[in-house]
């Protein structure tokens, strides 16, 4: 874990933390300790401390994993919970009974079923998977075997979604069978390292079509080497199928998928330009001098990194510039040939002599972006310490000395987990291009209003389709700022609730001349426990990208008369206040809700009586959906 | 490294392991005289000792290990 930088002095830094009286404050003191590279004795001594704290402060997630494995998984909890620190989630973990994960899902009364989890993680060892197949077995009948494995773990799923409501995160089989023929292992179909590769193959398809979580330790260990992964002393004295060093990358790879289901892996990538994104310095050696491209090693280490990043943007990362430079000789240097990414490719370009961590804000709030969602890349060690001291929400990776490795460390960083490829996703670069001609709108034309008006907006609604499932789950679970509730839900629990005849989700699409931003507000209501003919409003999630176009007011005027006409009198509303989304604290008021009784620190309570219901006007126009 | 040395480095490791400053490992020591040292917590001393010491210890002598002293011997003849 390369990217984190050591801890200066780990033993210091806790022993303040564990001083700190207020548990909120202690907390936070731990999250920033978590953003260190910590040994295994290190993480113990910090997820001790950790456990210690029972309030759930406000801007962490709670997040409840039960460990369901096939061998000893004690040993995984704390890095877990620590790598989820280091994410802003707080990881309260059940471990399941020793081997019998199909227990723990199926019984009735088991006690998975009385912790109430809300992501299961299924680790089950490929010594269970292939026992029973024989060397000499035919391709058939090796495949019809596996099958019987991943019909069981199919089945596992289910169970478990139906059960709890949770989200399944299955695990690959980690492959440390040993060779009998040797290379010629793969060629054998009865052969277990044949037998493990097609297995995790055909996991990874099942996994895809069940929308399942796919945690591929198999990779992992691929990267890092099997031998930082197994121990075989480990296995044979106490059953870990991972080792105890093992654990600290194994936790941050489930960290990773959580952070990813909970919405908090980063979103955009800025870079530094001289000597980042190419060798040398523009402004003294001039646009034909820098180094990029063929002809040298160095050169082409630069157009890595330049390609890697345009392969994040192609599925929707966001990528900006923050460079100490004269702007028009940056821009400049995008003219080079060798330049893989364009300027086009760039959603916000700075370049002055300012402070980077002033820079970094302003980028934040021309993306409309948090700075958490922030990784920042820089060559200069200066510029890196700068930053997270100042701003140490945003994540900086500790580039290696040598620019050839600089692509690998980002990559390892994993900041950018995801979970899903959109259509939203891979056409975020041109939605960013589109916002830059928004914005030159906005600064000639005179008003709000007609600005609003110039863009010719136009909005596309209607229920959630399955083929809406991908990007609404998404949209539910990235949404930090619009969200009046900061619910997160599965694929599975938004399948269900988008089918139930007695709810109202409606998603939005909104478009206008400088583009098309696709899907990018769900509406959720349920109806009221106590009063069929009114609908609560579980959720509502809107895009950062569009907000300021009045499509909250256009999709409420939807929702208004979707639901009279379905007979509905009345809709309830809970604002759940966080650490980010302050931006909808006066929006029921807005739309015309009154606050009602009961509300408390933890959420305000509003209502709206549809026949008082007065439509308010937006520059929106409606388009019904083509195949509606 | 002299037996104090080792015995020294094991304390800071079973107390930052259990979380327990009031540990002090003795050459007789033995686990169930620590509170908390059970099999677990002991395969966890194990790998951070071979981690802190940069030795592997045969499998069958962690099994056979009676109380600390046999420990420190036994890393003692690995780090020759």
């Amino acid at each position: 874990m390369d990217w984190l930088l050591p801890a200066p002095d780990f033993r210091g830094a806790l022993s303040d933390a564990l001083k700190t009286a207020d548990p909120n404050l202690r907390l936070a003191a731990l999250a920033r300790l978590a953003q260190f590279r910590l040994s295994y004795l290190e993480t113990i001594q910090l997820d001790r401390a950790l456990s210690a704290i029972a309030t759930q402060p406000r801007g962490f997630q709670q997040v409840r994993l039960a460990l369901l494995g096939a061998a000893t998984v004690d040993h995984l909890v704390p890095a877990i919970r620590v790598a989820g620190l280091r994410r802003s989630l707080t990881v309260n973990i059940h471990v399941g009974r020793f081997g019998q994960y199909r227990q723990d899902v199926l019984e009735a009364t088991s006690p998975l079923a009385s912790f109430g989890p809300d992501v299961v993680l299924l680790a089950p060892s490929y010594r269970e998977a292939i026992a029973g197949v024989s060397l000499g077995a035919s391709r058939r009948e090796s495949e019809e075997a596996l099958a019987g494995t991943l019909d069981e773990l199919r089945g596992l799923w289910r169970a478990a979604r139906t059960r709890f409501g949770c989200t399944v995160i299955q695990q690959s089989y980690l492959d440390v069978t040993l060779p009998l023929f040797g290379n010629h292992d793969r060629l054998i179909a009865g052969a277990p390292s044949r037998l493990v590769a097609r297995l995790n193959d055909r996991l990874a398809d099942a996994a895809s079509d069940e929308s399942v979580l796919y945690l591929d330790v198999a990779r992992w260990a691929a990267r890092d080497g099997l031998d930082q992964w197994f121990d075989t002393a480990r296995w044979l004295h106490a059953k870990m199928q991972i080792s105890i060093e093992g654990s600290l990358p194994y936790g941050e790879a489930v960290a990773r998928l959580l952070g990813a289901h909970y919405g908090r892996s980063k979103k955009c990538l800025v870079l530094d330009l001289d000597n980042t994104l190419w060798g040398g310095v523009v402004g003294d050696d001039g646009v034909e001098g820098i180094v990029l491209g063929e002809g040298s090693a160095a050169g082409e280490a630069y157009v890595a990194l330049q390609e890697y990043a345009k392969g994040l943007a192609a599925r929707g990362i966001v990528l900006a510039v923050c460079s100490k430079n004269d702007p028009s000789i940056a821009e400049s240097a995008f003219g080079h040939p060798e330049m893989r990414l364009k300027r086009s490719d760039i959603a916000a370009f700075v370049a002055n002599w300012a402070d980077k961590a002033e820079n970094l804000r302003v980028i934040a709030e021309r993306l409309n972006l948090g700075l958490d969602s922030f990784v920042f890349v820089d060559d200069n060690p200066v510029e890196r310490a700068r930053v997270r001291e100042a701003l140490p929400m945003v994540a900086v990776p500790e580039l290696p000395a040598d620019p050839a490795h600089y692509v690998r460390c980002i990559a390892d960083a994993g900041y950018f987990e995801g979970t899903a490829l959109t259509e939203e996703d891979q056409s975020r670069t041109d939605e960013y291009a589109a916002n830059v001609e928004r914005d030159a709108l906005r600064n000639t034309a005179g008003t709000v209003a007609d600005f609003l008006g110039g863009l010719d907006m136009v909005t596309t609604f209607g229920p959630v389709r399955p083929v809406d499932l991908p990007r609404v789950t998404q949209l539910i679970n990235k949404t930090n700022q619009f969200n009046t509730t900061a619910r997160r839900m599965s694929a599975e629990e938004v399948a269900a609730a988008a089918t139930a005849p007695e709810n109202l989700v409606l998603q939005f699409r909104l478009a206008d001349r400088f583009g098309d931003s696709g899907l990018v507000s769900v509406m959720l209501f349920e109806p009221a426990d106590d009063d069929r003919d009114v609908l609560s409003l579980r959720n509502w999630v809107m895009s950062c990208r569009v907000f300021g176009r009045e499509l909250e007011i256009e999709a409420m005027n939807i929702a208004v008369e979707t639901a009279k006409s379905r007979g509905v009198r009345a809709f309830r509303a809970d604002y759940v206040p966080t650490a980010k989304n302050s931006v909808v604290g006066g929006l029921f008021a807005t739309l015309g809700f009154t606050e009602t009784a009961g509300g408390s620190a933890d959420g305000e309570h509003w209502a709206l009586r549809l026949a008082e219901y007065e439509p308010k006007q937006s520059r929106i126009r409606r388009e019904a959906r083509a195949d509606d | 490294m002299t037996d104090a040395d080792i015995l020294s480095r094991f304390t800071r490791i079973l107390r930052d392991l259990l979380g327990d400053e009031s540990i002090v490992l003795r050459r007789e020591t033995v686990r169930s005289e620590v509170p908390g040292w059970d099999s677990f917590a002991y395969i966890n001393f194990i790998a951070m000792v071979e981690a802190e010491l940069g030795i592997k210890f045969r499998i069958a002598d962690v099994e056979a290990f009676e109380n600390v002293g046999d420990i420190v011997a036994n890393a003692k003849t690995l780090l020759k």
